[in-house]
């Protein structure tokens, strides 16, 4: 039997966790029941973007996004429009219905209209558990190309032509990399996929991992083919189980079909590839450390010359590349580095993927073109602030990043752009600020991270970040002065230049970007012991106005009972018993009560 | 896996699997399937469409399943979708669906004799 329709049900980590994982038994049973299981295939997908809004389930031919799918919503769709053919309008995604309640298809809502995929091409698309899927979509293709037609050097210079530069924070132009690999002489290389994502709140590569293993695998194939190596690892982290599940199959099908192994395509290219787990230090994302704790010792990094490049895995040139970097190495193959180059900027090329979060409505995975606007990310793919607030900022680079203020908001991405707005492109994490968060509370968080992440091997990180964090501590309680705001910022600098690697190096990175951008709110603190964005307890003082209707809703959920007023009366708080749980605050239906 | 062929020949297999997915510009057949035309027999025919289109590899055709048409008294309907061109037939049994994909989808010619025109007056 041929199948007449295709439903697609995301599988990613996200739409698992929001309950997707017996989605697929509720088709089989209702599809059983009503007499059509045969005309219909299940399709189990990687993240297709838009987590918050997940579980998804898209059906072709039509391409019917499905939003916020439960379990028994499966039985009305199978009835409805498997059966019957009557697009279930009430779970179709919102944006993906126009106002005339026209259903678009999934590539024309804004979402995904805006987006350029090449790293997350089948990203949601193809079943990440079927090799035939990904060659279908003309996957391995580069790979063929490359070890019949082209030589190891050609393979380097397709990647320099290409302009692509590393995904996993440094930016490093990817085909010089590899140049310098291929020229050292060496009886054993190594390359490795760097699959470690430490920065917290990102997961572009475990999308990857879990929605397009395939990708990945071959962009390594071919890296090893251009340097010289016959052994790839990918170093995974523990806490990504399906990731390293879906890896685990797709090395088994390469296998089996002959794609890795020895003599590839009969080129006489023989290549395998293994698995490493890490145990989730951000340190061991720093390659020099990865390699330390691939060798089995601890994940410490070390000074650099020498570069893996020339002294890397057990002594020998290797190459470390991320995951998306790879995901890149294998369509540019495919497609042409001329194809590729067209895309993006003049010095950054391509795409990038980030993970969107923070104060965003449509808060997910996207992938973009460089220079494309941070504006256009957050309107018009990420849908704006929720409620209408007021943006302050963007993070990018995690916590060895920094934030961009709203008034840079129309600068184009690219990495250079953001190092001078006092970010960087980093690995991709992309976090929304709005006007009620503290910028000095955000640089609380990321330090509180870098403390615990610290491998202590040097001085100025393993001491530096904790007093950074507990200057930061006495700002942040309004005990502070501006003499100390100054100290901090000198620290910063301190630390930043005498670090041994990446992770001190790029640690005050937050509160030196912070304090260029909002420094006002930094003096805030301390001069008018004043919180802006109401948000460092010591200095906050919650306040009812005028606004109060009286419906008493604060006052019964106050959990230390220290709100007075009768039904119908303008309430009134005791500060001195408050304990600014924000409680009230949030419970308020008319917004009466303020911090101020 | 020894050669670029050997390759092609397993993407070439595997495409039928995913083509259905993404843009599709392509002719669409719709099948009126709400519960009269299900019950004037309209699944068979949408099987029998599906099967024929599949067996003689016809590219670029889909069959959806649509709602009511609104023509209850002569289910089933069967529409054929080109571009901007919309051919609606009905009364159509499994002999007739065979006549649309070889003298319609594969000739380029329309069914006179089930043509929607016959019917309503
Ligand atoms: C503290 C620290 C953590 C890092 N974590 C990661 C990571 O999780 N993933 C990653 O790909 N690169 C990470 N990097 C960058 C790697 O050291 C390396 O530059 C990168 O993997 C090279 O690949 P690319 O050229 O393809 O970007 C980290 C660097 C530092 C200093
Ligand atoms: S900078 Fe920090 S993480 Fe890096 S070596 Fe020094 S102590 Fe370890
Ligand atoms: S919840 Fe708001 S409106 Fe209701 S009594 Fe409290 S302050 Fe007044
Ligand atoms: S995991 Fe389903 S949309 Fe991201
Ligand atoms: S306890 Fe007073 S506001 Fe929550």
């Amino acid at each position: 039997m041929i199948e007449r329709a295709h439903v697609l049900i995301c599988s990613g980590s996200m739409c698992v966790s929001r309950g997707a994982k017996s989605l697929r038994s509720e088709f089989e049973e209702h599809l059983t029941r009503l007499g059509i299981r045969d005309e219909i295939k299940l399709v189990n997908t990687g993240c297709v973007g838009l987590c918050e809004q997940g579980p998804f389930v898209i059906i072709y031919p039509e391409g019917v996004f499905y939003a916020l799918v439960k379990n028994k919503d499966i039985k009305t769709i199978c009835e409805e429009h498997l059966y019957k053919g009557r697009i279930v309008e009430k779970l179709v995604f919102d944006e993906a219905m126009t106002d005339e309640k026209e259903i678009k298809a999934f590539d024309e809502i804004k979402f995904y209209s805006k987006q350029t995929r090449v790293a997350l091409r089948n990203c949601g698309l193809i079943n990440p558990d079927d090799i035939e899927e990904y060659i279908a979509r003309d996957g391995y293709r580069g790979l063929g190309k490359a070890l019949l037609e082209m030589t190891p050097l050609e393979v380097i210079e397709e990647m320099q032509a290409s302009g692509l530069r590393g995904r996993g924070g440094g930016g490093f132009p990817t085909g010089l990399k590899w140049k310098f690999a291929y020229q050292n002489e060496s009886d054993q290389k190594f390359v490795i996929c760097n699959a470690d994502e430490g920065d917290p709140g990102a997961f572009m590569d475990r999308a990857l991992l879990e929605g397009d293993p395939h990708a990945v695998l071959e962009g390594l194939m071919i890296a090893g083919y251009a340097i010289g190596a016959d052994k790839g690892y990918i170093y995974v982290r523990i806490e990504y189980p399906t990731a390293i599940e879906k890896l685990k199959i797709a090395i088994s099908q390469a296998k089996e079909l002959g794609l890795l192994g020895k003599n590839i395509f009969g080129s006489g290219f023989d290549f395998d590839i293994e698995i490493r787990l890490g145990a989730g230090a951000f340190v061991c994302g720093e390659e020099t450390a990865l390699i330390a704790s691939i060798e089995g010792g601890r994940g410490m990094s070390r000074n650099k010359p020498p570069f893996p490049a020339a002294k890397g895995l057990w002594g020998k040139p290797t190459i470390i590349n991320n995951v998306e970097t790879l995901a890149n190495v294998s369509a540019i193959l495919y497609i042409g580095a001329k194809e590729f180059a067209k895309i993006g900027t003049e010095k950054s090329k391509g795409t990038k993927v980030f993970s969107l979060g923070g104060n965003i409505k449509n808060a997910g995975l996207v992938e973009v073109p460089m220079g494309t606007t941070l504006r256009e990310v957050i309107y018009e793919i990420g849908g704006g602030i929720p409620q209408n607030k007021q943006l302050k900022a963007v993070q990018t680079g995690g916590p060895s990043g920094g934030a961009i203020p709203e008034s840079l908001l129309d600068m184009p991405i690219e990495y250079e752009t953001l190092v001078e707005a006092g970010s960087m492109m980093g690995s991709g994490g992309m976090v929304v600020i709005d006007e009620d968060n503290c910028m000095v509370d955000i640089c609380r968080f990321y330090l509180e991270f870098t403390v615990d992440e610290s491998c202590g091997k040097c001085t100025p990180c393993r001491e530096g970040t904790k007093k950074m964090y507990e200057m930061l501590e006495i700002i942040s309680s309004g005990e502070g002065t501006l003499e100390d705001i100054d100290r901090l910022e000198k620290l910063a600098k301190m630390v930043k230049s005498s670090s041994l690697c990446g992770l001190g190096q790029a640690a005050p990175n937050p509160i030196l970007s912070m304090l260029e951008h909002f420094r006002e709110e930094f003096e805030a603190h301390v001069v008018d012991k004043r919180c802006p964005g109401g948000v460092c307890k010591p200095l906050i003082h919650l306040e009812i106005t005028k606004d109060c209707i009286g419906c008493t809703k604060c006052a019964t959920n106050c959990p230390v009972d220290c709100i007075s007023g009768s039904i119908k009366q303008l309430h009134e708080i005791d500060t001195s018993a408050c304990i600014k749980c924000g409680i009230c605050k949030n419970i308020c239906p008319v917004d009466a009560i303020i911090s101020v | 896996m020894k050669s670029l062929d050997d390759l092609k020949k397993i993407r070439d297999a595997a495409q039928r699997k995913v083509t259905m997915r993404g843009k599709n510009e392509g002719t669409r057949i719709l099948v009126g399937m709400a519960t009269c035309g299900i019950s004037a027999g309209a699944r068979p025919v949408m099987n029998k469409l599906v099967e024929d289109i599949a067996e003689k590899d016809i590219p670029n055709v889909t069959v959806t399943p649509v709602g009511c048409i609104g023509e209850c008294a002569i289910e089933p309907i069967v529409e054929v979708l080109e571009g901007e061109k919309r051919t609606t037939y009905c009364r159509v049994d499994v002999d007739v669906a065979e006549r649309i994909i070889n003298e319609h989808i594969i000739g380029g010619k329309v069914v006179q004799d089930n043509l929607i025109g016959k019917y309503r007056l």
